[in-house]
């Protein structure tokens, strides 16, 4: 009997599909910059992700408008941005990061302010019932795109990076964008929090255990539901952060841009293991690398060779890389 | 007979009879009821839309599960029309050609995403089918040697269909008959015999299987029926209607393109018609569809009027804009689906039950 | 005959389109184990689950220390020093022993913040629960399983604690830790609601005794008396003890 029990199987799939890419593209350098592109990509798909999988795991609830947090994100930040245009103009990276920061901040609080209400309103009174959660959230989503739409237009708005966050940085031959960059380290830091509640924390532990069997969770005392709305609400949050950072990374906003993004997040999901954190960074991070990857080789079948990576992993694991107890 | 015709599923409710009695005479005699080329489109887009939400109600409404990819379907039977016809010149073989290939893609690929998705859970059916249609309307717009891309292609059908063709010099009752009013009426004709088709369908003992598994899966599979197989057959059905609509669309239209099959927003279209207009009654998808495309045609006005009227508030004028009126369509979709699960249809139907049931 | 700490008054229960409770009447003293006993379908384990408000009471009341607690929710109810430990022991296996119990340590926020002498004598209790305390709990055997449940059920002190067969499944040698544990755990004067099988266990520990059959209390008395009477056994029970 092993103390530390950890499937290692799938936290290999990672460097093997980057170890595997590298003699299909040949170039070392051009290697480099597109795993270090996927990787970041990747990271911001598990932001938007790890929310809509905890909130799938712990009330067997899957929200379909999801994206409209993230878009809802994106959206603020380039009021935000717009707003502070002497310190995005900057070409000091402190006082972009000034601006930055307060964007994501308020993204992030409007997000999780609208799902508080989201919940509420549209997940609430349908518990239990998958087929009107579907239909109820998917509404929500048309209502949610709809909104935006009245409120900032629905055209496409420039969301610029900050003069800073600008241009790239040579590692060797490789060119690495440093926005990229930025989006590797807030990825690892909304990882980091996240690894350290789930794992060190009581809120935490609840969480984990409320995933594995609610109905228990209860009847040791204690209300699942309060925490279910914590969960729902940081799950947003968190959305609208990765829409911040999408936002940028496309350096433009559109409001179906959260349509778009749910197809990349579901086929993380399913990746993942309905419910699985860990599960969820996995997925987001193959995804990334081979949507970077396919971009580069063929990039006609780009979001098919998704598809079919997910039809690999289910083959491999019918629940997903880490299915999760009891689902 | 005429019980028989509709499988003896009758609309129970005086309003609903009347109401499709209204619906089948206006699109039977639309070309001479509804002069005019929007008009008629518009009745020609009742019909492509018919079939399309009644397939999709096959699905949603009688076997409890969501598909994101029926536009997919839809897409494939309006591309394989649009592409056999471009590569193989106007024929009747070309049409041939081109509407067995679509039913037989639309076989295998929703066989496959069924078999796949469809033994776990509902909820991954709906995941899986959003992200395969997401990457089959990627995969159209990329193939633009194929495909046309972005803009779709334009096609020639064979001449009998075609306005050119003239079957008489004189108007009949001031229409022209030309090709373009035969292939109203094969439209016409074919969405009918596919709506009773339906109806029979969910009628049979197979349907009703279907229904015993929407209401309780553990039980049908404890009976002894195999969930996995009735649901496949179903989404494979359905898939197969979905593609002889967009079959009807590229007859209608000669052209096919991303935005008037593939898209994302049709799919949303055909779920918010079909929940609004009643799951699981197949007429709803009748009600439903004529109701939405002609709203779709003129409420737009209306909702212009209303804006125009609240030009001095801006808030209220932004969401009372026309471009905005799949908000309000959500709204009305949302509430459906929590006060009338079923639909107008259903309610209609309520109301007829209603004063019996007090005795 | 003490006060009761725990009543049932004529509840009923649905499961589903079930009707699985017909008017449950029962009576749990302070301070004293009772036994619940019955065939299997009896609905001894509804009955459990609808005290624990896991399902809902369509009729009766439920009545704890003196207060109707029948339309509260599993959570409260809880919350009101009530450990369960159902059927399928419920354990987070994912979790490690140790998290398992600091999850029921509701006054706890760390492992530290938990009561030493308490932990200490569950030790005693339990062994296994000391020997595997940074293991995960899926890693467990059955038995130790069910002690952790136990162990887990009085991590902290309650006035009552609900018990669903907690010899299922196990070798003799263990149900007779299990005996031996629960004995030890009714002298510190908790309130014991078993469900069981095992007759043997039954008798060992049982100050009352509740039989179900058909969703109902159809006896209901000392343990000792049941005991001794053969023809009762017979008649309740369908066996010997």
């Amino acid at each position: 009997m092993k103390q530390m029990d950890i499937d290692w199987k799938p936290l290999m799939l990672v460097p093997l599909l980057a170890v595997l890419a590298l003699p299909l593209i040949g170039s070392g350098s051009t290697w480099l910059t597109l795993t270090v592109a996927g990787l970041a990509m990747g990271m911001i798909i598990f932001i938007i992700a790890s929310g809509l999988t905890l909130v799938f795991g712990l009330m067997d609830v899957l929200n379909f408008g999801h994206g409209v947090f993230i878009a809802l994100g994106a959206f603020v930040a380039t009021s935000v941005l717009g707003a502070m245009g002497d310190w995005t103009g900057s070409q000091e990276l402190w006082r972009n990061l000034v601006a930055v920061f307060p964007a994501m901040l308020i993204a992030m609080l409007v997000a999780g302010a609208v799902g508080l209400v989201f919940e509420r309103v549209l997940v609430r009174p349908v518990y239990g019932q998958h087929l009107k959660q579907i239909l109820i959230t998917m509404g929500g989503m048309i209502i949610g795109e709809e909104l935006i739409k009245v409120i900032w237009g629905p055209q496409q708005i420039p969301l610029p990076l900050p003069e800073g966050m600008r241009g790239a940085v040579l590692m060797g031959d490789a060119a690495i964008e440093k926005f990229r960059l930025v989006a590797l380290v807030v990825g690892l830091l909304v990882f980091g929090v996240l690894t350290w509640t789930l794992s060190r924390t009581k809120i935490g532990l609840l969480i984990r255990a409320g995933v594995q069997d609610r109905e228990m969770v209860e009847s040791l005392g204690y209300q699942i539901r309060r925490l279910f709305i914590g969960v729902f609400v940081v799950g947003s949050a968190l959305a609208g952060l990765g829409g911040v950072m999408w936002g940028m990374y496309q350096q433009n906003v559109i409001p179906q841009m959260g349509a778009q993004v749910n197809v990349l997040i579901f086929i993380v999901i399913i990746i993942g293991g309905l419910g699985s954190t860990g599960g969820a960074l996995i997925g987001a991070l193959l995804v990334g690398l081979m949507a970077n990857y396919t971009g580069f080789l063929a990039p006609k079948v780009a979001l098919f060779s998704n598809i079919a990576l997910m039809a690999a992993v289910l083959l491999w694991r019918p629940q997903g890389v880490y299915p999760v107890a009891s689902r | 007979m005429f019980k028989r015709l509709l499988s003896n599923d009758l609309p129970r409710d005086r309003t609903l009879a009347v109401l499709l009695i209204a619906l089948l005479i206006a699109l039977a005699f639309a070309p001479f009821i509804f002069p005019g080329v929007k008009a008629l489109g518009i009745a020609a887009k009742v019909l492509v839309f018919l079939v399309l939400v009644a397939s999709f109600d096959l699905l949603l409404g009688y076997t409890g599960i969501v598909s994101f990819a029926h536009t997919m379907f839809f897409g494939i039977g309006a591309y394989g029309i649009a592409i056999a016809c471009t590569r193989l010149g106007a024929t009747w073989g070309a049409v041939a050609v081109g509407f067995f290939g679509a039913l037989a893609l639309s076989f295998v690929l929703a066989l496959i995403v069924g078999l796949f998705s469809l033994r776990v859970r509902a909820i991954f059916f709906a995941m899986i089918t959003l992200a395969v249609a997401s990457a089959f309307q990627t995969l159209a717009s990329q193939l633009s040697d194929f495909t046309g891309g972005d803009d779709g292609l334009n096609f020639k059908l064979p001449e009998l269909l075609s306005a050119g063709l003239s079957f008489s010099e004189e108007p009949f009752l001031g229409v022209a008959l030309n090709g373009r009013l035969l292939c109203y009426y094969v439209l016409f004709f074919t969405a009918l015999a596919s709506l009773l088709a339906l109806l029979r369908i969910v009628n049979s003992p197979f349907g009703r299987v279907l229904q015993a598994i929407r209401e309780n899966e553990f039980r049908a599979e404890a009976i002894g029926y195999r969930v996995v197989v009735y649901r496949t057959v179903s989404s494979v059905l359905s898939a197969l209607f979905a593609t002889l609509a967009g079959v009807m669309l590229a007859f209608w239209l000669r052209y096919s393109g991303p935005d008037t099959s593939l898209s994302f927003e049709i799919m949303i279209d055909v779920l918010l018609i079909v929940v609004i207009g009643g799951m699981g009654t197949i007429y709803g998808a009748a009600i439903g569809a004529a109701l939405f495309v002609v709203a779709q045609g003129y409420l737009q006005d209306l909702l212009k009027l209303g804006s125009d009227a609240t030009a001095g508030l801006p808030w209220l004028s932004a969401l009372l804009s026309p471009d905005r009126w799949l908000l309000w369509l959500g709204v009305l979709f949302v509430l459906s689906v929590y006060y009338f699960p079923s639909g107008v249809v259903g309610r209609l139907r309520e109301m007829a039950r209603d004063p019996q049931s007090k005795h | 005959m003490s006060e009761p700490l725990l009543a049932l008054e004529g509840v009923h229960s649905n499961i589903g389109a079930y009707h699985i409770l017909h008017g449950v009447d029962l009576i749990v003293p302070r301070g004293q184990l009772t036994m619940l006993l019955g065939r299997n379908g009896a609905g001894k384990t509804t009955t459990l689950r609808t005290i624990m408000g896991l399902w809902r009471a369509s009729a009766g009341r439920v009545m704890f220390a003196g207060n109707d607690i029948t339309a509260m929710r599993t959570p409260q109810i809880a919350a009101l020093n009530i450990a369960y430990v159902p059927e399928t022991m419920g354990i987070f296996a994912d979790l490690t022993v140790k998290e398992n119990m600091l999850l029921a340590a509701r006054a706890a926020k760390r492992a530290g913040d938990m009561d030493d002498t308490r932990l200490k004598w569950i030790f005693s209790l339990f062994p296994a629960v000391e020997k595997f305390w940074s293991y995960p709990a899926g890693k467990l055997s059955g038995g130790q399983k069910q002690m952790l449940a136990v162990a887990r059920a009085i991590v902290e002190p309650r006035e009552l604690l609900i018990v669903d067969e907690p010899s299922k499944g196990l070798a003799p040698a263990i149900i007779n830790n299990m005996i031996d544990a629960f004995a030890e755990l009714k002298t510190s004067g908790v309130t014991i609601l078993l469900v069981e099988q095992n007759i043997n266990f039954a008798r060992k520990l049982g100050d009352t005794v509740a039989i179900m059959d058909n969703g109902r209390v159809v006896h209901c008395g000392a343990m000792q008396a049941l005991a001794d009477d053969e023809e009762l056994q017979r008649s309740l029970l369908g066996l010997s003890l």
